[in-house]
């Protein structure tokens, strides 16, 4: 299992490398990556991201260990940034690895499911006009039902 | 005990952290004993239906009692990922 909250660019390619050849009695390996996405009228200068260093990285850690309890998997990692981000940034990366797939996906929406909403982290859109906290989604909310 | 405020309620509050000496039994005393402090308290906890709260770390509701916690945050609903 591996967690790690930083402000930090990286590299997916390279983390869904390392994180494949070490589990060579997984058969699948589902990855989700976030990116910053620029509003529809392009306006968007950036997305500040703020955190709670310490319950960041606790949070992230019982939501995964949950996953990998339910679905069985040799192992998850999460990678999540805070800081300023430009459009087009990514902000964060998934990765899951179960025996077969159905689980991998499974527990990749899992995780995602609930970093949304039950990890401390808020963004705030900067546009060149508006500085705005996003609010949460309700339908966010509801989809933690589903598990 | 220390008190912690992210996003918008930073903002409002105008810090990010304070130490607070209380006798408060529950969170939600405590939210009341800050709101009487000064308006910016106030208004940041005028809608607590937006407001979350953890007691050392841990999400919790604002029933909770502080007991020997060391650390309460108070913070908008959550918008990871």
């Amino acid at each position: 299992m591996y967690v790690k909250i930083q402000e930090a660019a990286f590299d997916v390619g390279a983390q869904i490398n390392v994180f494949s050849q070490r589990h060579s009695k997984m058969g699948a390996i589902a990855t989700f990556t976030g990116i910053v996405r620029d509003n529809d009228d392009e306006t968007l200068k950036a997305m500040e991201i703020e955190h709670y260093p310490g319950m960041a990285e606790k949070a992230i850690s019982d939501i995964v260990q949950t996953a990998v309890e339910r679905w069985s998997l040799g192992d998850a990692l999460v990678i999540h940034r805070y800081g300023i981000l430009a459009p087009g940034e990514i902000i964060m990366m998934v990765a899951t690895a179960a025996v077969h797939r159905a689980e991998a996906f499974q527990a990749a929406e899992f995780l995602m499911d609930y970093l949304k909403s039950r990890a401390p982290f808020w963004k705030k859109e900067i546009t060149k006009e508006t500085v705005t906290w996003v609010p949460s989604k309700q339908n966010d909310e509801d989809a933690l039902n589903r598990w | 005990m220390k008190v912690l405020y992210f996003a918008w309620l930073r903002e409002r509050i105008g810090l990010p952290a304070e130490d607070v000496e209380t006798s408060a039994e529950t969170i939600k005393d405590l939210v009341l004993e800050l709101s009487n402090r000064a308006p910016r308290y106030e208004a940041a906890f005028s809608d607590l239906g937006s407001v979350r709260c953890a007691l050392d770390q841990n999400l919790v509701s604002s029933d909770t009692p502080l007991g020997d916690a060391k650390e309460v945050a108070f913070f908008p609903p959550m918008t990871g990922g």
